[in-house]
Order: C-alpha cells, then sequence, then structure tokens
C-alpha cells in the first residue's frame, strides 16, 4: 500500500467509522475547505516571493533577503501589511459591482485548482468532464476583471479592464484548441485518466512528438497572455495606466487580485503538467517501486518548473503592442492551431504516435 | 467527492473573502481627507465622464471570439470519441474545420483583424 497516498482515504473512512455519516460528511467538507484554502495561501504567497528571486537572479541582485532565511517570510510580513491596510476608494464607484468583483476572480481560481490530482488522492473535484470544466471556471475570472475596471470609475481601470477583456477572450481560443489537440489522444476529459493514459504510454508530450511540441508552445504563449503575464501585461502597464483594472482597490482589496494572479499562472502550469507532462507520474517510473515516496513532489517539481520558464519569459521579451498582440493571436496562433489539430487527427489515424 | 466539492469550495472562497474583509476593517487605521476621495489619475481632476462609449474594435473581436467559442464547444465532444470512430470523423472535421477556416480567412479579408 501507497501509505502517503492514501491520507484522504484513510481520513475519510476513519471519519465515518467514528460519527454519524452526517456529521462526518460535515467535518469532511471542512478539512476539505480548509486544505484548499490553506494550499491557495501557500501558493500564492510563496510564488510571489519566487517571482521576486527570479526577478532578482536574473537581474544579478539579491532579491527579499531580509525577513527570516533567504525572506521566506517577505511574503507573509506583506500579507499582514496589506491586511492592516484601510480600504479606500473613491466616492464615485459603483460600490455593489465594486465589492462583487474580487469574488468572481477568487472563486474561478479557487474552484478551478480543485480539479487538479496532486497525487492519486489529492483531487477534490474528480469529474468526467474535468478539462472542460477548467474552460468553464476559468473564463469566470475575465467577468471579475471587467467589473472591476467597469465600477471603479476611473479612466485607467477602464482601459485595462477592456485590454483585459479583449485580450482573455482572444487567447483563450488558443488555450481551448491547444488542449483539444492533446484530448485527441487520450479521448477522455477527466484529468486523472488523462494521467492514467501516460502511466503505460510515455508523457503525451512524446506520445504525440511533433503535433504535441507544437500545441505546447502555442499553450505556453497563450497561457502565459491568458493569465496577463509580462510580456502580454497590456492590462496593468504600469508606464501606461497606472496599476490598471485594480488602481482603485486598496489593501486587501488589491491583495484578491494579486492573489488570483499568481494562482492563475499556477493553474496554467498545472494543465501543462496534467496535459503534457505526466501529472504525478515520475520521469521513467524511478520511483514507482519506493511504496512511500509521495507522488505530489513530482507534480510540485514539474509545475516550479513550468513557473520558472514563465517568469524567464518576462525578463526576457519586451511588451507588446495591442495590434501585435491581436496580431499575434488571430493570424499566426489560430490558424497554426486549426491546422495543428488536424495534423494531430491525422497522425491518430495513420496510428503513428509513439 | 463528488460534485458537492464545487459547492465547498465556493463557500470556502466566500468565506476567505469575508473573513479578510471583515479583519482588514477591525485592523486598519483610518483617516479621512477629500483628496483621498478623488479617483487615483494624475493629480489633476478628472474631466468628463469616465462611463462612456468605448471603441467598437473591442465588440468586433468578442464577436469573432464568439463564433471560435462555440466551434470549440462542438470539437470538445468529437475529440473525446474520435479514437472510437475513427476515419469518418477525420473527413468530418476537416469538412468542419475548412468551412471555419473560410470564414476566418473572410474576416481577415474585411480587415477585421486589423487594429486600427
Amino acid at each position: 500500500m501507497n501509505i502517503p497516498l492514501n491520507i484522504t482515504k484513510t481520513i475519510h473512512d476513519w471519519l465515518f467509522s467514528i460519527m454519524p455519516e452526517g456529521v462526518a460528511t460535515v467535518t469532511e467538507w471542512v478539512i476539505v475547505a480548509a486544505a484548499y484554502l490553506a494550499l491557495f495561501a501557500v501558493v500564492g504567497l510563496y510564488l510571489v516571493l519566487l517571482e521576486r528571486k527570479v526577478a532578482a537572479w536574473f537581474q544579478l541582485r539579491l532579491g527579499p533577503n531580509r525577513v527570516g532565511p533567504w525572506g521566506i517570510f517577505q511574503t507573509m510580513a506583506d500579507a499582514l501589511k496589506l491586511v492592516s491596510k484601510e480600504l479606500t476608494s473613491n466616492t464615485k464607484i459603483d460600490k455593489f459591482l465594486y465589492n462583487l468583483a474580487p469574488y468572481f476572480v477568487i472563486l474561478s481560481s479557487l474552484i478551478a485548482i480543485g480539479v487538479f490530482p496532486f497525487s492519486r488522492q489529492f483531487q477534490a473535484l474528480d469529474i468526467n468532464i474535468g478539462i472542460f470544466f477548467l474552460f468553464a471556471i476559468s473564463s469566470i475570472g475575465v467577468i471579475g476583471i471587467l467589473l472591476a475596471g467597469w465600477s471603479s470609475n476611473n479612466k485607467f481601470s477602464m482601459i485595462g479592464a477592456m485590454r483585459s477583456g479583449l485580450q482573455t477572450i482572444s487567447y483563450e481560443l488558443s488555450v481551448g484548441l491547444s488542449m483539444l489537440t492533446m484530448v485527441l489522444l487520450t479521448g477522455s476529459l477527466q484529468l486523472s485518466e488523462i494521467i492514467e493514459v501516460q502511466r503505460t504510454g510515455g508523457w503525451l508530450i512524446i506520445q504525440g512528438h511533433i503535433p504535441a511540441i507544437i500545441a505546447f508552445m502555442i499553450f505556453m504563449i497563450a497561457g502565459t497572455a491568458e493569465t496577463n503575464r509580462a510580456p502580454f501585461d497590456l492590462v496593468e502597464a504600469e508606464s501606461e495606466l497606472g496599476a490598471g483594472f485594480h488602481t482603485e482597490y486598496s489593501g486587501m482589496k488589491f491583495a484578491y487580485f494579486f492573489l488570483a494572479e499568481f494562482i492563475n499562472m499556477f493553474i496554467i502550469a498545472s494543465i501543462a503538467v496534467v496535459l503534457f507532462f505526466g501529472g504525478w507520474l515520475s520521469p521513467f517510473g524511478i520511483t514507482d517501486d519506493i511504496t512511500w515516496f509521495p507522488e505530489s513532489i513530482w507534480f510540485v517539481i514539474k509545475v516550479l518548473g513550468i513557473i520558472f520558464l514563465m517568469m524567464w519569459f518576462r525578463w526576457t521579451f519586451p511588451r507588446l503592442r495591442v495590434d501585435q498582440l491581436l496580431t499575434l493571436e488571430w493570424k499566426y496562433l489560430l490558424p497554426i492551431n486549426l491546422v495543428n489539430l488536424v495534423l494531430m487527427a491525422i497522425i491518430i489515424w495513420l496510428n503513428w504516435t509513439i | 467527492m463528488g460534485y458537492e466539492a464545487i459547492l465547498v469550495l465556493l463557500l470556502a472562497g466566500v468565506f476567505l473573502i469575508v473573513l479578510a474583509n471583515f479583519l482588514s476593517n477591525l485592523l486598519s487605521h483610518k483617516s479621512d481627507n477629500p483628496a483621498k476621495r478623488e479617483p487615483y489619475e494624475c493629480g489633476i481632476e478628472t474631466i468628463g465622464p469616465t462611463w462612456i462609449q468605448f471603441k467598437v474594435g473591442y465588440y468586433l473581436f468578442a464577436i469573432l471570439f464568439l463564433v471560435f467559442d462555440v466551434e470549440v464547444a462542438f470539437l470538445i465532444p468529437w475529440a473525446v470519441v474520435y479514437k472510437e470512430i475513427g476515419t469518418v470523423a477525420l473527413v468530418e472535421i476537416i469538412i468542419f474545420l475548412f468551412i471555419l477556416g473560410l470564414g476566418l480567412a473572410y474576416a481577415w479579408k474585411k480587415r477585421a483583424l486589423k487594429w486600427e
């Protein structure tokens, strides 16, 4: 038996053995909610730290190194500071929508991380429409951004939100189509099943060879654009728009948008890991025989690798103009993606997968 | 867990925001100043309304997006069953994507994809 993997199953059985069914169910819900909130906070805070550290390495600086060893408590200190800031805004805002916007942003990213199988057992939402659900839930986030920009009654926010809407919906097509290209190989939308397919046949990026590698490149470009990260950060281009759509948000309310942005990066990296790099499966099965080895470590290592790549983009490419952004998506990525989809279909039809 | 996990995570997210807002209101230092209540722009008073008619280009791309997003929705069930159906599915999707490609080419020709 794989002991660390069965933690959730063990807890489930134990809870139902000592409590009446109703109480046990509610307790289990509370545990799941607490676990995911903790995951959400830890991932958010430490990705911010990683971002600052990586930025520092690229610029030959030290980065945050004062709060705790190697600065590991820096972002916690920042979070505490943000909690202690006054929630201020201008008098002309649309109050209801202004307060509603963070809910959309946070909820869409929190529900989306529930779908990922971090290991064999650590998955809150193992549904057979997994990929489709991810499409649906991740496109809700942009509603929050549009609401935030519109309700702030600030011209910078408004321009930032409109740009964000344009950019997110454009690149969603490429994200969706490149994910579909990989679904062709698995024949299933359930994320745990997609990983099971890769246990026998090897990682999908190797199984699908050329079209899979093209799909991966498109996915990384479009994923970076969808999370509004540099070089696609027109939404919050500091030199043009102040802080973009969250200019009027302060303190904790600003922190929600900031947190959600980093969680979205984590989500894009997780999708890439599940669809291209075998999820929690170890490379060449090297830890398959070690029964106590927690497989989620592989998941985390792969996700961190992809996130590092996205941070690398940020310090390598200059920001695009709006027209270049749209040209890249509509005239290059989308046609290439459609051709790539057919190419993948032909390769599967000829049985040329590895 | 089944689909109730969506509800659980939804409630967890609402709880997170409500709790953090409450804590923030409890802990924060408050002060007031008329200048603080102005929109944060460039230092001078903002001129004209913010909620104006916006550039039409954004809506044009929104409509194009709608067409292609519906297409992705059509492709999802096809992708799932592709391996079982085989040749027929391949021929059908080539026809489908060809017609769609014609649509994209038309939009391109009409300069709908050009930002100006």
